[in-house]
């Protein structure tokens, strides 16, 4: 770790609304990019992002400097979606409109009908959270396992588990809607 | 569910739902947005809250390991 990067980190740890700042400009795309990658929807992950450095804000006494910054508003970040996705899948449950991160993105292979996007989308949104976010970072990201245990806070075995209980669940789905992957 | 059935899921999912691959940047730069939030409400002592309601769950689950130990695998299952 650098000087200048260490002296803004303890900085921060002390409180320092400056070095909240550079972290903010620092590291706002990487934990943009992160909580798209799980949300799938740039305006929650624009508010998300402000949310995670809000937490990271409040949170400042806690922060232990010579862990690094990274990893830690990465966990913050996940904690932040995680709750997104709680309360979203809540809604989804009371509304029977389609949940909004079904529009993907990105540009989806042209092989796979929008109608088998649209519901694989739909079935993933009935995951429940803990299983769609390592479903979400292990699978369609392709992220290894270590990242997304220590994102998660939980362990490789559990990211695995996780993984195989969502796949599981997500072609009982797809059956139930008449698509056999 | 086998690992073949696993590889087939993900390939499967990897077609339906591409990966975003966290190169996007937000649409606006999101700091004058972080300063409305800092000074709307100035930040909290660091410390760990508890809700009533986290307090009320807790001790609703431990009530239910301690009567019925058989919940035990389940509530496991479930963290």
């Amino acid at each position: 770790m650098q000087n200048g990067e260490s002296n803004v980190l303890n900085q921060f740890q002390r409180g320092d609304a400056a070095a909240f700042e550079t972290l903010f400009h620092q590291h706002q795309h990487a934990a943009y990019g992160w909580i798209l990658r799980i949300t799938r929807n740039p305006a929650a992950a624009e508010e998300l992002t402000i949310e995670t450095f809000w937490r990271i804000y409040n949170a400042y006494a806690r922060f232990e400097p010579g862990r690094g910054f990274e990893g830690w508003a990465r966990r913050i970040a996940t904690r932040a979606a995680l709750d997104w996705l709680r309360a979203r899948r809540t809604e989804s449950e009371l509304s029977t409109e389609m949940p909004a991160e079904v529009a993907s993105p990105v540009e989806a292979d042209p092989a796979v009908t929008a109608e088998i996007r649209r519901k694989t989308a739909i079935a993933f949104s009935r995951l429940p959270p803990k299983l769609r976010i390592a479903a979400t970072l292990a699978v369609i990201e392709e992220l290894p396992q270590k990242d997304v245990a220590a994102a998660l806070g939980i362990s490789v075995a559990a990211v695995k588990l996780r993984v195989f209980r969502a796949l599981r669940l997500l072609r009982k789905d797809l059956e139930r809607q008449g698509i056999t992957p | 569910m086998n690992e073949d059935d696993q590889d087939r899921m993900r390939k499967f999912l990897q077609q339906a739902m591409p990966p975003v691959k966290g190169e996007s940047e937000p649409r606006r730069d999101l700091w004058p947005a972080m300063l409305r939030r800092l000074n709307a409400r100035p930040a909290a002592p660091a410390q760990i809250g508890w809700a009533w309601f986290d307090g009320a769950l807790a001790f609703g689950l431990l009530g239910l390991a301690a009567f019925f130990p058989a919940s035990i695998p389940l509530l496991l299952y479930y963290l």
